[in-house]
């Protein structure tokens, strides 16, 4: 299969784009479609959705007859750390607060880095950065974050108690 | 004079001191962040936009403002000091800005990027204020039709100056406007690709799609080519231009503005395409053009001229018909409807201090820029050898926090990180993502002009062709797209982005 296919951009874009064109429609398939004087909500998005195929099926076709250049090279490390920490950052932000979800997403984002050494300067650095986050963002412009979330907030206690 | 009451009640608004003291730290910031490699104005708006939601709208925009040619400015200056060009607009100014560098001349290329982008800045400033009222009168007499025509002629010359396959392009635009169409229909009130999810109701937030492709997808593509970067920088002395570097600035400078001024206005161009005409404008008429490419002078005045001046015109279809003709201005009008004012040719009736005001501040804003710059190009120099592992964690973090704080939704942190996870796919595939953004921005409004169009002829779409404005930007467009298909236009095409590639 891979033999014929001399364009391999223009095989995943156009897999992509026929891809989410015809699930685009058929999701607008549900909305009513109206008359041209009347556009119904689905009218638009059907008619860019089959125009989005067209393109999609077009590049698919040049995929087997033209040259072009392959895909390059894909960085999944990077790509899934980075995209992992964000989405960590997200479950935690709420839940443990900001402070632990911030130092979760800067260790895991960090990481995703080939450069990565976890010695002193880089969690001086994380320090940092975390206190100055909180610090601008939740004290000083007020955003509405826990710094220390629910799942935290018994610890909070024990610490008080102990003190 | 109408222009002059307009200036007077522009400085009048820009020089309070709220909001000089936000242009300062707006070019500030902008440049802090624009000479960092690997980050455009359009990445550096999108991190520092959740910063200006607390800020009264005038104050806020002149702050964009200010963030945008501080960014642009900052991008020049990693593009002469290191060779890294840090967005299309600047990558000819590293052509020989990069060679006077390296023969210790790095100042002087410095001050001579600063002086040409504020001689241009200036002569723009006036031209805008001269031209955008005009403008707007012919805009107020568009119907819906010739708003829609116009905005698909402004997305397909977004594509002529997009990188990459023009088919792929195309793709990204309609994806774009597919995008716009999440949410709420504004008449039949139907849930459209919501996926029952409440948090879309109101559409995808654009911050969210603009940071997660310009910064989180950014930052993916740096780390695969890391430590391929030789940051090795000179102490950069001897600021002030000789008597023949100013002599031998004038006549570029003068060509770039003009060059960049009429390229600047036109949709979808903009600095990129000015700065890249100019420097083959100086390649034919410059006395000294067997010097271009070798650390010419006149190779960092005129480029660097062109995309001030093509910048700042961008303003222009942004301020009176409220279509953006980069992802930059898209941005901003981006930011104007989350301040609540709805961008087209309304503004400068319904809204002069901020219509004016913003004027203003774009030369005050290129003032500070040239006070500002020079003395603290040490500063900045000490910014770009920071490596790029220490860096990128703090862009993580600021996109990260700055999309809570858009509607405090873990949801729009999800969101951000499949934008960021699409922005990385789509640029390895070479489907550059400035039209998606273009396209997103747009899909709404062209949704609501066709519709209203349409409903108006009685559903006859013949509309489109018979009223004369609307057919010709439609005629225009259609050219455009042919031509661009053209195998001899592609092939120069081609050449010219490979040019810029290397």
């Amino acid at each position: 299969m891979t033999r014929w296919i001399t364009s391999p951009r223009d095989f995943w874009t156009g897999l992509i784009y026929v891809g989410l064109g015809a699930g685009s429609l058929w999701l607008a398939l549900g909305y009513k479609f109206g008359t041209v004087g009347r556009m119904g909500p689905g009218y638009f998005p059907r008619v860019l959705a089959v125009i989005l195929i067209a393109i999609g099926l077009v590049s698919l076709f040049r995929a087997f007859f033209s040259k072009g250049e392959p895909v390059t090279h894909i960085a999944f490390k990077p790509l899934l750390m980075i995209v992992g920490a964000i989405v960590a950052y997200g479950l935690l932000v709420h839940t443990a607060g900001l402070i632990v979800a911030l130092l979760v997403l800067i260790l895991m984002g960090a990481a995703a880095s080939s450069q990565f050494r976890f010695d002193v300067k880089a969690i001086f650095g994380m320090v940092l950065l975390v206190a100055a986050c909180s610090a601008v963002f939740v004290k000083g412009l007020g955003l509405p974050i826990p710094l220390v979330g629910p799942w935290l907030q018994p610890l909070l206690g024990v610490l008080g108690t102990l003190r | 004079m109408e222009v002059f009451d307009g200036l007077a009640l522009g400085f009048a608004t820009a020089l309070t001191i709220t909001n000089l003291s936000y242009c300062l730290l707006g070019v500030f910031l902008g440049t802090a962040i624009g000479v960092l490699p690997g980050l455009g104005p359009a990445a550096t708006i999108a991190i520092l936009l959740p910063a200006t939601f607390a800020l009264p709208p005038v104050t806020a925009l002149i702050m964009l403002a200010g963030i945008f040619y501080g960014a642009q400015y900052g991008g020049s200056t990693t593009a002469i000091l290191v060779n890294l060009p840090g967005e299309t607009s600047s990558v000819v100014t590293a052509l020989d800005g990069y060679q006077m560098a390296r023969q210790g001349k790095a100042g002087r290329a410095l001050a001579t990027a600063a002086i040409a982008s504020f001689f241009a800045g200036t002569v723009c400033t006036f031209l805008i204020a001269l031209f955008a009222p005009p403008l707007t009168e012919i805009a107020l007499k568009f119907g819906p039709a010739e708003y829609f025509s116009l905005m698909v002629l402004g997305l397909i010359a977004s594509i002529v100056l997009a990188s990459g396959s023009i088919l792929h392009a195309l793709g990204m635009i309609i994806i774009g406007l597919l995008l716009g169409v999440v949410g709420t229909d504004v008449n039949a009130g139907t849930q459209r690709f919501t996926f029952g999810f409440l948090e879309l109701a109101d559409g995808i937030g654009f911050v969210i799609v603009a940071m997660g492709i310009f910064g989180i997808g950014e930052i993916v593509a740096n780390l695969e080519s890391e430590g391929t970067r030789d940051v090795s920088i000179k102490k950069v002395s001897g600021l002030m231009p000789t008597r023949e570097d100013w002599r031998r600035m004038v006549a570029p400078v003068l060509r770039g503005t003009a060059l960049g001024s009429v390229l600047g206005i036109l949709p979808g161009g903009g600095a990129a395409l000015a700065s890249f005409g100019a420097y083959a404008l100086e390649k034919k008429v410059s006395r000294n053009r067997a010097e271009l490419g070798k650390g010419a002078i006149e190779g960092v005045a005129a480029p660097e001229a062109a995309n001030n001046a093509g910048a700042q015109m961008s303003f222009i279809p942004m301020l009176t018909l409220g279509i953006p003709a980069n992802p930059v201005m898209a941005l901003m009008i981006g930011a104007m409807i989350i301040q609540g004012i709805q961008p087209g040719p309304s503004v400068i009736k319904e809204q002069p201090a901020l219509f004016w005001g913003v004027i203003a501040s774009m030369w005050i804003g290129n003032i500070m820029l040239l006070v500002l710059n020079l003395p603290l190009i040490g500063l900045w120099v000490r910014m770009i050898s920071v490596p790029y592992h220490f860096l990128y964690p703090s862009i993580l973090a600021f996109c990260s926090i700055g999309v809570l704080s858009l509607s405090n939704s873990p949801f729009d942190v999800y969101l951000m990180a499949l934008f960021g996870f699409l922005g990385y796919v789509f640029k390895k595939l070479d489907c550059e993502p400035a039209p998606l953004l273009l396209g997103f921005i747009l899909g709404p409004m062209m949704e609501e002009y066709l519709r209203r169009a349409l409903l108006l002829s009685k559903g006859d779409a013949t509309v489109l062709l018979t009223r004369p404005i609307s057919a010709t930007m439609l005629f225009l467009a259609g050219a455009l797209l042919l031509l661009v298909l053209l195998p001899t236009f592609s092939k120069t095409r081609e050449e010219a982005f490979k040019e810029e590639a290397v």
